[in-house]
C-alpha cells in the first residue's frame, strides 16, 4: 500500500514540477473510422437497410404490378403516413424513456369527440375539432401526470388509458349513434372551408394536372391525372416529422429529452425539469393521436368505435424498427419515418404479389424480432471503446 | 463580508426520525485548500455532503458560505452560490456525447435564421473539447459517446464540467472510489490543477492512500461525529487511518493471520 502512495505522490510532484501539457490537436490514438463504421453508430441506420431490403423484395416479387406507380406509390405511402404520424410522437416519447399505449384508443376516442357534437348536438364542425385536440390533449396531460406523480411505470398507466378510451369510445357511439358507427359527419367535414382545407382529400392538383399535361404521368381516359393531388396525410406527416426531427436534433428541449430518458436522476442534477419534459411529450402523443382520428374521419366521412386498434403497437414496432432504444436514451426521428414506410409497403405491398396477406403479420414480427437484435448490437458498439 | 473559510459548519446536527446522521459537527474550509472527509462506511460521509449540497438542511447549527449563514432549500440555490458536487453517479448519459454531456442542462445557443434557438453545436464541441485538454485529458473527438470514456475520464469530465461552469468549492464524493491506481493518479492529478486555479475542494474517501497525497487538511467522521480536523503537517497517515477506526481492525486482522492473535 504505502509503494502505491508513494507512486501517486511521485506522479502529483512530477505533474505540480512539469509545466502544463500542451493539449495537442492530433491526437496519435485517433485512427480514421470507414464510412460504414461511422454509418454504423447511427441509430436509423437498421431502418434505412431495413426499407431498401423490402424494397427490394417487392421490386422482385411485384415489380410489375403496378405497386411503383404513382398510384400504387400514393397508395402505399397514405398508410405509412397515417403510421407516421403516431410513430413520431411515440418516437419522441420513447427516447424519453416512456410508453403511450392509449394512442390507438385515442385516435377512436378523437373520432368520436369530432363526430358527435356536429352530428347530435348541433355543433359547429371547426369548435368539435377544437375540442377534440383540446380534449385528447388534456387526456394526455393527465396520462403524463399521473405516470410522473406515481412514478408507476407509463407501461401500466397507459395500458389503464387504452381500456378507459376505448369503453369509452364505444361507450359514446352506441349511446349517440345507437350503432358504433358515427357515420355522415364527411359532409360536414366537407362543408366548413376551413377545416376541409385543412384535413380533407388532397393537396397539389394543379402539380399533377401540370405534370400530366406534359405527359410525364399517366392521365386517365378524362383526361385526369390518375392521381389528382397529394394527400393531406402525407404533407401532415412530413411537417411533423421535420419539425419533430429538427427539435431532437438540434434544439435545448431535443436535448433534453434525451438526458431525461438516458438518466432521469442525472437530468434532474444538472437542473432538467424532467417532470415537465415528460408531460408535454405525453401531450404530443396525445396530438399525434388526435390529429390521425381528425384526418381519417375526415378521409372516411365517419367515426368508428374500432378506429385505430392497436395502432399503439405499429408505432412502438415502427420506432423500434428505427432504431430507438426500449430503454430511452437513444433513437431518432427519421428512424420511425423509415420504420412506418416499411409499414406501409409491406401492408400494401403484399396484396400486389400473390403472397398470401395472411403472413403479413409474421413478415413484421420478424422484422421487429431483427431490429431488436441489430439494436441491441449497435448499442453494446456505440458504448464499447473504440 | 469576507472570511477566512469559505464554508463553515458550526455543531452541525442532522437527524432522520430517531436517527442521528450527524451530530455536532463543525467543518471549516479555507479559500483554496484540499480538505479531505474522510470517514468509514456509515460514518455520515453522505449525509454532510448533501448537507452541504443542499439537499439536506441542518437540523441544529449554522451553515455559512463566505462568512455568511444561509440556509438552502435546493441545490439548484447551493449551486447558484457557486459550491457544485460531483456525485458518484456522475449525472453522465452514457449514450449522449461528451459536449451534449457537458453542456447538459446549460446548453449553448444561437439563433437559426435569426428567429429558431438552436443549440451551438460546433461551439459546445470546441469548449467542451478545449475545456478537457485544459485538464489534461485528450478527447478524441467531442462527439463520441461517454460510454466510449474510461472511468477515470468520465470522472474528470464531471470534475471540468463544474469548474467551467463557475464552481468555487468542489465537493467530490468517492471520486475514487472505483478506479484503478492509474485512473486515480489523473483524478488526483486534476484536483490538483483545481487547487492551482483557486478552487476550494471537499474530498470525500474511505481511502487514506488516495487522500494524504493531496490533502491539506483532513476531517475525520466516525459514526456521525467529527473526530477533528488537522492540518497535514500535524498527522500521520497511521494516525488518520486510526482514527478512522479502521487501523485497529486491520493490525489485528494482520495480527490474527501471523498467528499472533490471543
Amino acid at each position: 500500500m504505502s509503494v502505491i502512495n508513494e507512486n501517486i505522490t511521485a506522479m502529483i510532484d512530477r505533474s505540480r514540477a512539469a509545466a502544463p501539457p500542451k493539449p495537442s490537436s492530433s491526437d496519435e490514438r485517433v485512427r480514421r473510422l470507414s464510412l460504414w463504421k461511422i454509418l454504423l453508430d447511427r441509430p436509423d441506420l437498421g431502418s434505412i437497410a431495413g426499407t431498401i431490403l423490402v424494397f427490394a423484395l417487392f421490386g422482385i416479387f411485384a415489380g410489375d404490378s403496378g405497386m411503383f406507380a404513382l398510384d400504387g406509390i400514393i397508395n402505399w405511402s397514405q398508410v405509412a403516413a397515417y403510421l407516421g404520424i403516431i410513430a413520431v410522437g411515440a418516437c419522441l416519447l420513447m427516447i424519453a424513456g416512456e410508453f403511450d399505449l392509449s394512442m390507438g384508443s385515442m385516435i377512436g376516442f378523437a373520432g368520436v369527440m369530432v363526430a358527435v357534437p356536429p352530428m347530435y348536438l348541433g355543433w359547429p364542425v371547426w369548435a368539435a375539432v377544437l375540442f377534440a385536440f383540446g380534449g385528447s390533449m388534456a387526456l394526455g396531460a393527465l396520462n403524463g401526470y399521473l405516470v410522473v406523480r406515481t412514478k408507476l411505470p407509463s407501461f401500466i398507466v397507459t395500458l389503464a388509458f387504452m381500456f378507459i378510451l376505448r369503453g369509452l369510445t364505444l361507450v359514446l357511439s352506441t349511446h349517440f349513434a345507437n350503432s358504433t358507427i358515427v357515420s355522415g359527419v364527411g359532409d360536414k367535414i366537407g362543408s366548413d372551408p376551413v377545416i376541409a382545407t385543412l384535413f380533407q382529400g388532397t393537396t397539389g392538383h394543379w402539380l399533377f394536372s401540370g405534370l400530366a399535361g406534359m405527359g410525364l404521368i399517366d392521365k386517365l381516359p378524362n383526361g385526369e391525372p390518375v392521381v389528382g393531388g397529394l394527400p393531406k396525410v402525407l404533407v401532415w406527416w412530413a411537417v411533423l416529422a421535420i419539425a419533430a426531427g429538427f427539435v431532437l436534433a438540434r434544439t435545448r428541449f431535443g436535448n433534453w429529452i434525451f438526458l431525461v430518458g438516458g438518466d432521469s436522476n442525472a437530468a434532474k442534477n444538472v437542473g432538467v425539469p424532467v417532470r415537465r419534459v415528460k408531460i408535454s411529450l405525453f401531450v404530443l402523443t396525445a396530438f399525434c393521436a388526435c390529429l390521425f382520428g381528425v384526418l381519417q374521419v375526415s378521409d372516411v366521412g365517419s367515426a368508428a368505435a374500432d378506429r385505430g386498434l392497436q395502432k399503439e403497437f405499429e408505432a412502438i414496432i415502427a420506432v423500434v424498427i428505427g432504431g430507438t432504444l426500449l430503454t430511452g436514451g437513444f433513437g431518432s426521428v427519421i428512424g420511425a419515418c423509415f420504420g412506418a414506410v416499411i409499414f406501409g409497403v409491406v401492408q400494401i405491398g403484399i396484396s400486389y404479389t400473390n403472397i398470401d396477406s395472411d403472413w403479413y403479420r409474421v413478415f413484421l414480427g420478424g422484422m421487429l424480432l431483427l431490429a431488436v437484435l441489430f439494436n441491441h448490437y449497435i448499442r453494446s458498439r456505440a458504448t464499447a471503446s473504440k | 463580508m469576507s472570511s477566512e473559510y469559505i464554508l463553515e459548519l458550526d455543531n452541525v446536527s442532522r437527524y432522520f426520525g430517531s436517527v442521528i446522521a450527524l451530530k455536532d459537527v463543525t467543518l471549516r474550509l479555507r479559500h483554496g485548500e484540499v480538505h479531505c472527509l474522510l470517514g468509514d462506511n456509515g460514518a455520515g460521509k453522505s449525509t454532510l455532503i448533501k448537507t452541504l449540497a443542499g439537499v439536506h438542511p441542518p437540523s441544529s447549527g449554522t451553515y455559512r458560505v463566505e462568512g455568511e449563514a444561509v440556509k438552502f432549500s435546493s441545490p439548484r440555490e447551493a449551486l447558484d452560490r457557486g459550491i457544485a458536487t460531483v456525485y458518484q453517479d456522475l449525472a453522465l448519459v452514457p449514450l449522449m456525447s461528451v459536449a451534449r454531456n457537458f453542456f447538459a442542462g446549460r446548453e449553448p445557443r444561437k439563433k437559426l435564421f435569426g428567429v429558431i434557438p438552436v443549440i451551438d453545436i460546433p461551439y459546445a464541441n470546441e469548449v467542451a473539447r478545449e475545456k478537457l485538454a485544459e485538464m489534461g485529458i485528450n478527447v478524441r473527438d467531442a462527439g463520441q459517446a461517454v460510454g466510449t470514456m474510461s472511468g477515470g475520464e468520465r470522472q474528470c469530465l464531471a470534475i471540468a464540467r463544474a469548474i467551467h461552469f463557475g464552481a468555487k468549492v468542489l465537493i467530490l464524493d468517492e471520486p475514487t472510489a472505483a478506479l484503478g491506481v492509474k485512473q486515480s493518479c489523473n483524478v488526483l492529478k486534476l484536483i490538483h490543477k483545481a487547487r492551482a486555479r483557486g478552487i476550494s475542494v471537499i474530498f470525500i474517501t474511505h481511502n487514506v492512500h488516495h487522500a494524504y497525497p493531496i490533502a491539506d487538511s483532513f476531517t475525520v467522521l466516525n459514526r456521525g461525529q467529527s473526530m477533528g480536523t488537522f492540518a497535514k503537517s500535524d498527522i500521520t497517515k497511521e494516525a488518520v487511518l486510526d482514527m478512522m477506526a479502521g487501523g485497529t481492525e486491520i493490525q489485528n486482522l494482520v495480527d490474527e493471520l501471523e498467528g499472533r492473535a490471543a
